[in-house]
Protein backbone atom coordinates (compact mmCIF):
# COMPACT_ATOMS: atom_id res chain seq x y z
CA UNK A 1 0.00 0.00 0.00
CA UNK A 2 2.75 2.35 0.92
CA UNK A 3 4.50 1.78 -2.24
CA UNK A 4 1.44 2.69 -4.07
CA UNK A 5 1.28 6.14 -2.52
CA UNK A 6 4.95 6.53 -2.85
CA UNK A 7 4.03 7.31 -6.50
CA UNK A 8 2.43 10.85 -7.15
CA UNK A 9 0.61 9.88 -10.23
CA UNK A 10 -0.87 7.13 -8.16
CA UNK A 11 -1.86 9.93 -5.57
CA UNK A 12 -3.76 11.67 -8.10
CA UNK A 13 -5.51 8.90 -9.76
CA UNK A 14 -6.60 7.27 -6.18
CA UNK A 15 -7.98 10.81 -5.53
CA UNK A 16 -9.47 10.95 -8.98
CA UNK A 17 -10.56 7.51 -8.11
CA UNK A 18 -12.59 8.45 -5.18
CA UNK A 19 -13.94 11.85 -6.72
CA UNK A 20 -15.10 10.00 -9.69
CA UNK A 21 -16.60 7.03 -7.87
CA UNK A 22 -18.64 9.08 -5.54
CA UNK A 23 -19.81 11.44 -8.59
CA UNK A 24 -20.72 8.44 -11.07
CA UNK A 25 -22.75 6.71 -7.65
CA UNK A 26 -24.70 9.94 -6.68
CA UNK A 27 -25.55 10.38 -10.41
CA UNK A 28 -26.48 6.44 -10.89
CA UNK A 29 -28.52 6.52 -8.14
CA UNK A 30 -30.99 9.38 -10.25
CA UNK A 31 -30.19 7.27 -13.41
CA UNK A 32 -31.54 4.17 -12.60
CA UNK A 33 -34.42 5.48 -10.63
CA UNK A 34 -35.26 7.91 -13.91
CA UNK A 35 -34.70 5.18 -16.27
CA UNK A 36 -31.77 6.92 -18.11
CA UNK A 37 -29.73 4.12 -18.52
CA UNK A 38 -29.84 4.42 -22.41
CA UNK A 39 -29.21 8.31 -22.26
CA UNK A 40 -26.02 7.88 -20.51
CA UNK A 41 -24.59 5.65 -22.71
CA UNK A 42 -25.62 7.79 -25.93
CA UNK A 43 -24.17 11.16 -24.25
CA UNK A 44 -20.95 9.23 -23.63
CA UNK A 45 -20.85 7.91 -27.07
CA UNK A 46 -21.94 11.28 -28.74
CA UNK A 47 -18.67 12.71 -27.28
CA UNK A 48 -17.10 11.10 -29.43
CA UNK A 49 -17.77 13.98 -32.15
CA UNK A 50 -16.27 16.33 -29.80
CA UNK A 51 -13.60 14.84 -29.18
CA UNK A 52 -12.73 14.72 -32.59
CA UNK A 53 -13.52 18.21 -33.15
CA UNK A 54 -10.76 18.48 -30.65
CA UNK A 55 -8.12 16.03 -31.83
CA UNK A 56 -8.47 17.70 -35.65
CA UNK A 57 -8.52 21.42 -34.85
CA UNK A 58 -6.01 21.27 -31.75
CA UNK A 59 -8.21 22.30 -29.37
CA UNK A 60 -8.45 20.42 -26.09
CA UNK A 61 -10.27 17.50 -26.75
CA UNK A 62 -11.81 17.02 -22.96
CA UNK A 63 -13.25 20.33 -23.28
CA UNK A 64 -14.88 19.77 -26.97
CA UNK A 65 -16.01 16.06 -25.63
CA UNK A 66 -17.56 17.69 -22.55
CA UNK A 67 -19.47 20.47 -25.11
CA UNK A 68 -20.55 17.94 -26.94
CA UNK A 69 -22.03 15.75 -23.78
CA UNK A 70 -23.55 18.64 -22.33
CA UNK A 71 -25.57 19.68 -25.75
CA UNK A 72 -26.53 16.61 -26.16
CA UNK A 73 -27.62 15.98 -22.58
CA UNK A 74 -29.97 19.67 -22.76
CA UNK A 75 -30.88 19.23 -26.17
CA UNK A 76 -32.34 15.74 -25.76
CA UNK A 77 -34.31 16.81 -22.88
CA UNK A 78 -35.41 20.05 -24.83
CA UNK A 79 -36.33 17.64 -28.07
CA UNK A 80 -38.17 14.87 -25.96
CA UNK A 81 -39.64 17.67 -23.79
CA UNK A 82 -41.92 18.93 -27.00
CA UNK A 83 -43.43 15.88 -27.12
CA UNK A 84 -43.03 14.88 -30.20
CA UNK A 85 -40.40 12.11 -29.94
CA UNK A 86 -39.77 10.50 -27.64
CA UNK A 87 -36.52 10.59 -25.56
CA UNK A 88 -35.09 7.12 -26.55
CA UNK A 89 -35.47 8.13 -30.45
CA UNK A 90 -33.45 11.44 -30.04
CA UNK A 91 -30.77 9.79 -27.96
CA UNK A 92 -30.31 7.04 -30.76
CA UNK A 93 -30.32 9.14 -33.26
CA UNK A 94 -27.10 11.40 -31.42
CA UNK A 95 -25.40 8.25 -30.18
CA UNK A 96 -24.85 6.98 -34.28
CA UNK A 97 -24.76 10.12 -35.52
CA UNK A 98 -21.75 11.46 -32.62
CA UNK A 99 -20.03 8.43 -33.23
CA UNK A 100 -20.30 8.66 -37.20
CA UNK A 101 -19.20 12.23 -36.66
CA UNK A 102 -15.67 11.13 -35.04
CA UNK A 103 -15.17 8.03 -36.89
CA UNK A 104 -15.36 10.84 -39.98
CA UNK A 105 -12.85 13.45 -38.79
CA UNK A 106 -10.74 11.00 -37.70
CA UNK A 107 -10.70 9.24 -41.11
CA UNK A 108 -10.45 12.17 -43.10
CA UNK A 109 -7.82 14.25 -41.40
CA UNK A 110 -5.41 11.81 -41.27
CA UNK A 111 -2.91 12.05 -38.99
CA UNK A 112 -1.05 10.65 -35.56
CA UNK A 113 -3.41 11.12 -32.26
CA UNK A 114 -1.53 9.33 -29.27
CA UNK A 115 -4.43 10.79 -27.42
CA UNK A 116 -6.79 8.92 -28.55
CA UNK A 117 -7.00 5.43 -27.35
CA UNK A 118 -6.86 7.01 -23.51
CA UNK A 119 -9.22 9.46 -24.50
CA UNK A 120 -11.63 5.91 -25.80
CA UNK A 121 -10.86 4.36 -22.72
CA UNK A 122 -9.34 6.26 -20.14
CA UNK A 123 -6.04 6.79 -18.36
CA UNK A 124 -6.93 7.69 -14.94
CA UNK A 125 -3.01 7.37 -14.44
CA UNK A 126 -2.59 10.24 -16.41
CA UNK A 127 -4.74 12.30 -14.53
CA UNK A 128 -2.80 16.04 -13.40
CA UNK A 129 -3.36 18.01 -10.91
CA UNK A 130 -5.57 20.62 -12.82
CA UNK A 131 -7.35 17.69 -13.83
CA UNK A 132 -8.60 17.23 -10.33
CA UNK A 133 -8.98 20.88 -9.84
CA UNK A 134 -11.55 20.10 -12.69
CA UNK A 135 -13.07 17.41 -11.02
CA UNK A 136 -13.28 18.54 -7.87
CA UNK A 137 -15.39 21.57 -9.12
CA UNK A 138 -17.85 19.47 -10.86
CA UNK A 139 -18.21 16.81 -7.74
CA UNK A 140 -19.25 20.56 -5.76
CA UNK A 141 -21.43 21.72 -8.66
CA UNK A 142 -23.39 18.88 -8.91
CA UNK A 143 -23.91 17.99 -4.86
CA UNK A 144 -24.83 21.38 -4.35
CA UNK A 145 -27.19 20.68 -6.94
CA UNK A 146 -28.57 17.39 -5.94
CA UNK A 147 -28.28 18.12 -2.40
CA UNK A 148 -30.48 21.13 -2.38
CA UNK A 149 -33.21 19.65 -4.52
CA UNK A 150 -32.82 16.06 -3.43
CA UNK A 151 -36.02 15.76 -2.32
CA UNK A 152 -37.71 17.19 -5.58
CA UNK A 153 -35.88 15.19 -8.08
CA UNK A 154 -37.24 12.03 -6.20
CA UNK A 155 -40.91 13.09 -6.77
CA UNK A 156 -39.94 13.73 -10.10
CA UNK A 157 -38.24 10.33 -10.71
CA UNK A 158 -41.13 8.63 -9.23
CA UNK A 159 -43.96 10.49 -10.92
CA UNK A 160 -43.34 13.30 -13.32
CA UNK A 161 -47.29 13.90 -13.83
CA UNK A 162 -48.18 14.61 -9.90
CA UNK A 163 -44.62 16.30 -9.62
CA UNK A 164 -45.88 19.09 -12.33
CA UNK A 165 -49.76 19.17 -10.76
CA UNK A 166 -48.35 19.99 -7.39
CA UNK A 167 -46.16 23.41 -9.29
CA UNK A 168 -42.72 22.15 -9.20
CA UNK A 169 -40.12 23.46 -11.96
CA UNK A 170 -40.37 20.33 -13.33
CA UNK A 171 -38.65 21.06 -16.70
CA UNK A 172 -35.96 23.17 -15.25
CA UNK A 173 -34.85 20.55 -12.59
CA UNK A 174 -34.77 17.71 -15.47
CA UNK A 175 -32.73 19.77 -17.72
CA UNK A 176 -30.87 20.59 -14.23
CA UNK A 177 -29.99 16.82 -13.55
CA UNK A 178 -29.33 15.96 -17.65
CA UNK A 179 -26.66 18.70 -17.10
CA UNK A 180 -25.13 17.07 -14.39
CA UNK A 181 -25.42 13.95 -16.11
CA UNK A 182 -23.39 15.63 -18.86
CA UNK A 183 -20.75 16.96 -16.36
CA UNK A 184 -20.56 13.57 -14.72
CA UNK A 185 -19.74 11.91 -18.01
CA UNK A 186 -16.88 14.87 -19.07
CA UNK A 187 -14.98 14.05 -16.11
CA UNK A 188 -15.48 10.32 -15.94
CA UNK A 189 -13.90 9.82 -19.68
CA UNK A 190 -10.37 10.80 -18.25
CA UNK A 191 -10.95 7.97 -15.80
CA UNK A 192 -12.62 5.24 -17.90
CA UNK A 193 -12.90 6.61 -21.25
CA UNK A 194 -15.88 7.46 -23.73
CA UNK A 195 -16.74 3.80 -24.43
CA UNK A 196 -16.46 2.51 -20.80
CA UNK A 197 -18.31 5.61 -18.68
CA UNK A 198 -21.61 4.26 -19.24
CA UNK A 199 -20.98 1.45 -17.17
CA UNK A 200 -20.04 3.60 -13.91
CA UNK A 201 -23.41 5.54 -14.55
CA UNK A 202 -25.44 2.61 -14.72
CA UNK A 203 -24.08 -0.05 -12.73
CA UNK A 204 -23.72 1.21 -9.21
CA UNK A 205 -27.51 2.33 -8.92
CA UNK A 206 -28.43 -0.96 -10.93
CA UNK A 207 -26.87 -2.89 -8.43
CA UNK A 208 -27.85 -1.10 -5.53
CA UNK A 209 -31.35 -1.21 -6.40
CA UNK A 210 -31.29 -4.91 -6.46
CA UNK A 211 -30.07 -4.68 -2.83
CA UNK A 212 -32.33 -2.21 -1.38
CA UNK A 213 -35.94 -1.28 0.36
CA UNK A 214 -35.60 2.01 -0.04
CA UNK A 215 -33.99 5.00 -1.56
CA UNK A 216 -31.84 5.84 1.39
CA UNK A 217 -30.34 2.16 1.22
CA UNK A 218 -29.94 2.30 -2.97
CA UNK A 219 -28.03 5.67 -2.28
CA UNK A 220 -25.38 4.23 0.47
CA UNK A 221 -25.08 1.14 -1.66
CA UNK A 222 -24.41 3.00 -4.40
CA UNK A 223 -21.57 4.98 -3.22
CA UNK A 224 -19.86 1.73 -1.97
CA UNK A 225 -20.17 0.11 -4.68
CA UNK A 226 -18.78 2.90 -7.09
CA UNK A 227 -16.01 3.38 -4.73
CA UNK A 228 -15.21 0.02 -4.66
CA UNK A 229 -15.37 -0.38 -8.03
CA UNK A 230 -12.79 2.48 -8.59
CA UNK A 231 -10.47 1.96 -5.99
CA UNK A 232 -10.54 -1.69 -6.78
CA UNK A 233 -10.08 -1.62 -10.63
CA UNK A 234 -7.00 1.42 -9.54
CA UNK A 235 -5.28 -1.91 -7.72
CA UNK A 236 -6.10 -4.78 -9.90
CA UNK A 237 -4.27 -2.74 -12.36
CA UNK A 238 -1.53 -1.80 -10.75
CA UNK A 239 -0.64 -5.18 -10.11
CA UNK A 240 -1.67 -6.73 -13.46
CA UNK A 241 -1.43 -5.81 -16.81
CA UNK A 242 -4.75 -4.30 -17.19
CA UNK A 243 -6.01 -0.98 -18.36
CA UNK A 244 -7.56 0.50 -15.37
CA UNK A 245 -10.60 1.72 -16.64
CA UNK A 246 -11.28 -1.88 -18.12
CA UNK A 247 -10.20 -3.16 -15.03
CA UNK A 248 -13.07 -0.67 -12.85
CA UNK A 249 -15.83 -1.55 -15.11
CA UNK A 250 -14.84 -5.53 -14.20
CA UNK A 251 -15.32 -5.04 -11.07
CA UNK A 252 -18.13 -3.28 -11.09
CA UNK A 253 -19.98 -5.67 -13.47
CA UNK A 254 -18.39 -8.52 -10.92
CA UNK A 255 -20.23 -6.88 -8.25
CA UNK A 256 -23.30 -6.47 -9.90
CA UNK A 257 -23.59 -10.02 -11.40
CA UNK A 258 -22.78 -11.14 -7.85
CA UNK A 259 -25.47 -8.96 -6.64
CA UNK A 260 -27.86 -10.00 -9.16
CA UNK A 261 -26.72 -13.90 -8.16
CA UNK A 262 -27.50 -13.42 -4.65
CA UNK A 263 -30.85 -12.03 -4.80
CA UNK A 264 -32.09 -14.70 -6.97
CA UNK A 265 -31.28 -17.77 -4.50
CA UNK A 266 -32.14 -15.66 -1.67
CA UNK A 267 -35.43 -14.90 -2.98
CA UNK A 268 -36.06 -18.18 -4.40
CA UNK B 1 -73.03 23.87 -0.71
CA UNK B 2 -70.53 25.54 -2.10
CA UNK B 3 -69.45 25.84 -5.97
CA UNK B 4 -66.46 24.69 -6.14
CA UNK B 5 -65.98 24.16 -9.91
CA UNK B 6 -67.88 25.69 -12.83
CA UNK B 7 -67.21 24.67 -16.58
CA UNK B 8 -69.49 26.90 -18.76
CA UNK B 9 -69.18 25.66 -22.66
CA UNK B 10 -66.09 24.25 -21.84
CA UNK B 11 -63.34 23.67 -25.03
CA UNK B 12 -59.75 22.48 -24.69
CA UNK B 13 -57.54 22.13 -27.89
CA UNK B 14 -54.14 20.12 -27.49
CA UNK B 15 -51.95 20.27 -30.35
CA UNK B 16 -54.63 21.64 -32.76
CA UNK B 17 -57.23 18.83 -32.08
CA UNK B 18 -59.75 19.24 -30.30
CA UNK B 19 -60.15 17.29 -27.45
CA UNK B 20 -63.04 18.69 -24.99
CA UNK B 21 -65.64 20.95 -26.65
CA UNK B 22 -68.68 22.67 -25.17
CA UNK B 23 -68.70 20.89 -21.61
CA UNK B 24 -71.07 22.36 -19.16
CA UNK B 25 -71.06 21.60 -15.62
CA UNK B 26 -70.88 22.79 -11.89
CA UNK B 27 -69.55 20.48 -8.61
CA UNK B 28 -70.19 21.12 -5.06
CA UNK B 29 -68.69 20.99 -1.80
CA UNK B 30 -69.53 17.23 -0.41
CA UNK B 31 -70.24 16.03 -3.53
CA UNK B 32 -68.78 13.08 -5.68
CA UNK B 33 -68.93 13.22 -9.76
CA UNK B 34 -68.21 10.39 -11.73
CA UNK B 35 -66.83 11.69 -15.07
CA UNK B 36 -67.49 8.47 -17.38
CA UNK B 37 -66.21 7.93 -21.05
CA UNK B 38 -64.66 5.74 -23.46
CA UNK B 39 -61.17 5.56 -23.87
CA UNK B 40 -59.58 8.62 -25.33
CA UNK B 41 -62.98 10.88 -24.57
CA UNK B 42 -60.69 13.96 -23.20
CA UNK B 43 -61.78 12.46 -19.10
CA UNK B 44 -58.00 12.90 -18.18
CA UNK B 45 -57.51 16.49 -20.52
CA UNK B 46 -60.93 17.66 -18.24
CA UNK B 47 -59.17 17.04 -15.06
CA UNK B 48 -55.84 18.56 -16.23
CA UNK B 49 -57.73 21.67 -17.31
CA UNK B 50 -59.52 21.93 -13.71
CA UNK B 51 -55.67 22.06 -12.53
CA UNK B 52 -54.58 24.59 -14.82
CA UNK B 53 -52.06 21.80 -16.40
CA UNK B 54 -53.73 22.80 -20.05
CA UNK B 55 -55.03 25.96 -21.16
CA UNK B 56 -58.80 26.74 -21.89
CA UNK B 57 -59.67 27.80 -25.67
CA UNK B 58 -63.11 28.80 -25.65
CA UNK B 59 -65.29 28.95 -22.54
CA UNK B 60 -65.13 29.73 -19.35
CA UNK B 61 -63.35 26.88 -16.23
CA UNK B 62 -63.43 28.77 -12.39
CA UNK B 63 -62.25 26.63 -10.07
CA UNK B 64 -62.30 27.85 -6.45
CA UNK B 65 -64.09 31.62 -8.66
CA UNK B 66 -60.68 31.40 -9.96
CA UNK B 67 -60.00 31.41 -13.69
CA UNK B 68 -57.53 31.05 -16.09
CA UNK B 69 -53.93 31.03 -14.88
CA UNK B 70 -54.74 32.12 -11.54
CA UNK B 71 -56.39 28.69 -10.87
CA UNK B 72 -52.57 27.79 -10.22
CA UNK B 73 -53.19 29.26 -7.26
CA UNK B 74 -55.88 26.98 -5.74
CA UNK B 75 -53.15 24.03 -6.36
CA UNK B 76 -52.95 23.95 -2.45
CA UNK B 77 -56.54 23.36 -2.32
CA UNK B 78 -56.71 20.40 -4.89
CA UNK B 79 -55.55 16.83 -4.63
CA UNK B 80 -54.52 14.77 -7.12
CA UNK B 81 -54.31 11.21 -7.74
CA UNK B 82 -52.80 10.46 -11.73
CA UNK B 83 -53.07 7.06 -13.32
CA UNK B 84 -51.13 4.22 -12.22
CA UNK B 85 -48.87 4.05 -15.49
CA UNK B 86 -47.34 7.24 -14.48
CA UNK B 87 -45.10 5.84 -11.67
CA UNK B 88 -42.71 2.88 -10.97
CA UNK B 89 -44.65 0.33 -8.69
CA UNK B 90 -41.47 -0.95 -7.39
CA UNK B 91 -39.98 2.47 -6.41
CA UNK B 92 -37.93 2.17 -3.58
CA UNK B 93 -40.24 4.38 -1.25
CA UNK B 94 -42.06 3.71 1.96
CA UNK B 95 -45.77 4.45 2.39
CA UNK B 96 -44.49 7.93 4.37
CA UNK B 97 -42.15 8.88 1.77
CA UNK B 98 -45.04 8.74 -0.95
CA UNK B 99 -47.13 10.86 0.81
CA UNK B 100 -44.61 13.04 1.90
CA UNK B 101 -44.29 13.97 -2.01
CA UNK B 102 -47.78 14.92 -1.85
CA UNK B 103 -46.52 18.11 0.26
CA UNK B 104 -43.86 19.25 -2.23
CA UNK B 105 -44.74 22.74 -4.07
CA UNK B 106 -42.89 25.21 -5.02
CA UNK B 107 -43.56 27.02 -1.45
CA UNK B 108 -41.44 23.55 0.04
CA UNK B 109 -38.11 24.23 -2.20
CA UNK B 110 -35.28 25.22 -0.20
CA UNK B 111 -37.19 23.69 2.60
CA UNK B 112 -36.84 20.39 4.78
CA UNK B 113 -40.07 18.13 5.04
CA UNK B 114 -39.93 16.29 8.75
CA UNK B 115 -39.83 12.38 8.13
CA UNK B 116 -42.43 12.28 10.75
CA UNK B 117 -44.61 15.01 9.61
CA UNK B 118 -47.87 15.70 11.13
CA UNK B 119 -49.94 16.26 7.97
CA UNK B 120 -48.57 12.40 6.27
CA UNK B 121 -49.49 11.00 9.71
CA UNK B 122 -53.07 12.62 9.37
CA UNK B 123 -53.32 11.89 5.32
CA UNK B 124 -52.08 8.32 6.14
CA UNK B 125 -54.71 8.04 8.74
CA UNK B 126 -57.67 9.59 6.71
CA UNK B 127 -56.88 6.44 3.83
CA UNK B 128 -57.39 4.24 6.69
CA UNK B 129 -53.43 3.15 6.19
CA UNK B 130 -51.56 4.56 9.63
CA UNK B 131 -50.50 1.20 10.32
CA UNK B 132 -48.25 0.95 7.25
CA UNK B 133 -45.74 4.15 7.68
CA UNK B 134 -42.93 2.41 7.23
CA UNK B 135 -43.56 -0.19 4.59
CA UNK B 136 -42.05 -0.55 1.79
CA UNK B 137 -44.44 0.85 -1.05
CA UNK B 138 -43.58 -1.99 -3.58
CA UNK B 139 -44.51 -4.49 -1.16
CA UNK B 140 -48.40 -3.10 -0.88
CA UNK B 141 -50.89 -4.71 -2.78
CA UNK B 142 -52.97 -3.43 -5.59
CA UNK B 143 -55.56 -1.58 -3.28
CA UNK B 144 -53.18 -0.54 -0.44
CA UNK B 145 -51.00 1.10 -3.09
CA UNK B 146 -54.38 2.98 -4.25
CA UNK B 147 -54.78 4.10 -0.97
CA UNK B 148 -51.03 5.35 -0.20
CA UNK B 149 -51.65 7.50 -3.06
CA UNK B 150 -55.05 8.60 -2.50
CA UNK B 151 -53.13 9.81 0.87
CA UNK B 152 -50.65 11.55 -0.89
CA UNK B 153 -53.31 13.29 -2.85
CA UNK B 154 -55.06 14.20 1.16
CA UNK B 155 -51.79 15.39 2.08
CA UNK B 156 -52.70 18.88 1.69
CA UNK B 157 -55.81 18.62 3.60
CA UNK B 158 -57.66 19.97 0.13
CA UNK B 159 -61.25 20.78 -0.57
CA UNK B 160 -61.38 19.28 -3.90
CA UNK B 161 -59.62 15.86 -4.91
CA UNK B 162 -59.27 14.65 -8.44
CA UNK B 163 -59.20 10.93 -9.23
CA UNK B 164 -58.07 9.59 -12.50
CA UNK B 165 -59.18 6.29 -13.06
CA UNK B 166 -58.14 5.08 -9.44
CA UNK B 167 -59.88 1.64 -10.10
CA UNK B 168 -57.53 0.77 -12.30
CA UNK B 169 -56.06 -2.80 -12.32
CA UNK B 170 -57.96 -3.17 -9.11
CA UNK B 171 -59.84 -6.50 -8.21
CA UNK B 172 -64.04 -6.50 -7.55
CA UNK B 173 -63.59 -6.33 -3.65
CA UNK B 174 -60.73 -4.12 -3.83
CA UNK B 175 -63.07 -1.15 -6.56
CA UNK B 176 -65.52 -1.78 -3.84
CA UNK B 177 -63.61 -0.77 -0.54
CA UNK B 178 -62.17 1.99 -2.11
CA UNK B 179 -65.46 3.87 -2.93
CA UNK B 180 -66.53 2.96 0.47
CA UNK B 181 -63.65 4.77 1.47
CA UNK B 182 -64.09 7.69 -0.62
CA UNK B 183 -67.93 8.13 0.06
CA UNK B 184 -66.68 8.33 3.86
CA UNK B 185 -64.16 10.97 3.65
CA UNK B 186 -66.69 13.02 1.23
CA UNK B 187 -69.35 13.12 3.48
CA UNK B 188 -66.69 13.63 6.82
CA UNK B 189 -64.48 15.76 4.82
CA UNK B 190 -66.88 17.57 2.97
CA UNK B 191 -64.57 17.19 0.26
CA UNK B 192 -65.46 17.67 -3.63
CA UNK B 193 -64.53 14.86 -5.57
CA UNK B 194 -63.93 14.47 -9.27
CA UNK B 195 -63.32 10.90 -10.41
CA UNK B 196 -62.97 10.24 -13.37
CA UNK B 197 -63.23 6.28 -14.97
CA UNK B 198 -63.86 4.25 -18.47
CA UNK B 199 -65.56 1.83 -16.22
CA UNK B 200 -68.89 3.36 -15.29
CA UNK B 201 -70.26 -0.02 -13.81
CA UNK B 202 -67.69 0.59 -11.21
CA UNK B 203 -68.33 3.92 -9.93
CA UNK B 204 -71.96 4.24 -11.14
CA UNK B 205 -73.54 3.06 -7.85
CA UNK B 206 -70.55 5.24 -5.59
CA UNK B 207 -71.47 8.85 -7.08
CA UNK B 208 -73.56 11.29 -6.73
CA UNK B 209 -73.35 13.09 -10.02
CA UNK B 210 -72.36 11.37 -13.63
CA UNK B 211 -70.75 13.18 -16.43
CA UNK B 212 -70.82 11.16 -19.45
CA UNK B 213 -68.17 12.70 -21.91
CA UNK B 214 -66.72 11.74 -25.52
CA UNK B 215 -65.13 15.24 -26.70
CA UNK B 216 -68.70 16.84 -26.24
CA UNK B 217 -70.55 16.28 -23.47
CA UNK B 218 -73.30 13.43 -23.65
CA UNK B 219 -74.75 13.85 -20.77
CA UNK B 220 -75.03 15.13 -16.92
CA UNK B 221 -76.93 14.48 -14.17
CA UNK B 222 -78.32 11.96 -11.39
CA UNK B 223 -76.45 8.59 -11.89
CA UNK B 224 -79.73 6.57 -12.28
CA UNK B 225 -81.08 9.03 -14.79
CA UNK B 226 -77.83 8.97 -16.78
CA UNK B 227 -77.69 5.06 -16.83
CA UNK B 228 -81.13 5.25 -18.41
CA UNK B 229 -79.74 7.86 -21.50
CA UNK B 230 -79.82 7.10 -24.83
CA UNK B 231 -76.78 9.65 -24.63
CA UNK B 232 -75.06 7.42 -23.47
CA UNK B 233 -74.98 4.92 -26.04
CA UNK B 234 -74.19 7.95 -28.29
CA UNK B 235 -70.95 8.55 -26.25
CA UNK B 236 -69.64 5.04 -26.06
CA UNK B 237 -70.66 4.31 -29.28
CA UNK B 238 -72.25 0.52 -28.74
CA UNK B 239 -75.70 -0.63 -26.96
CA UNK B 240 -76.59 -0.87 -23.60
CA UNK B 241 -79.57 -3.45 -22.59
CA UNK B 242 -81.11 -3.01 -19.13
CA UNK B 243 -80.72 -5.63 -16.87
CA UNK B 244 -83.72 -4.87 -13.61
CA UNK B 245 -84.03 -6.58 -10.76
CA UNK B 246 -85.58 -6.05 -7.31
CA UNK B 247 -86.80 -2.49 -8.51
CA UNK B 248 -83.09 -1.64 -9.27
CA UNK B 249 -81.73 -1.06 -12.50
CA UNK B 250 -78.45 -2.47 -14.05
CA UNK B 251 -77.28 -1.97 -17.60
CA UNK B 252 -74.78 -4.21 -19.34
CA UNK B 253 -72.92 -3.43 -22.75
CA UNK B 254 -72.51 -5.64 -25.86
Amino acid sequence: MSEILAYGFMQRALLAALLVGTLCSVISFFVILKRLSFLGAGISHTALGGIAIGLVTGLDQVLTGSIFALGTAMSTGHISRLGKISEDTVIGIFYASGMALGIALISSFKGYYPELFSLLFGNILAVSARDLQVLALVLVVVMVFVIVFFKELLAICFDEEMAIAGGLPVGPLYMGLLATIGLTIMVSIQLVGVVLVAALLVIPGAAAYRLSNNYRSMLLYALIIGLSGSFGGLFVSYYYPVPPGAAIVLIMAAIFALVVFIKYYLEK
Amino acid sequence: MQEIVRAKNLTVSLGGKTVLEDITFSIFSGEMTGVIGPNGAGKTTLLRAVLGLVSVQQGSLAVFGKRGIRIKEIRPRTGYMPQRHYFDRRFLLSAADVVSTGLLSPRTLFKKIPRKNEQVKDALRLAGMENFFHQPFQNLSGGEQQRVLLARALARRPDLLLLDEPNNGLDFPAQQSFVALLRKLKDKENIAIIMVSHDLVSIAPAVDKLLCINRTMHVHGDPAEVLRSPHLDEAYRCQFDFLTTGGSTERWWH
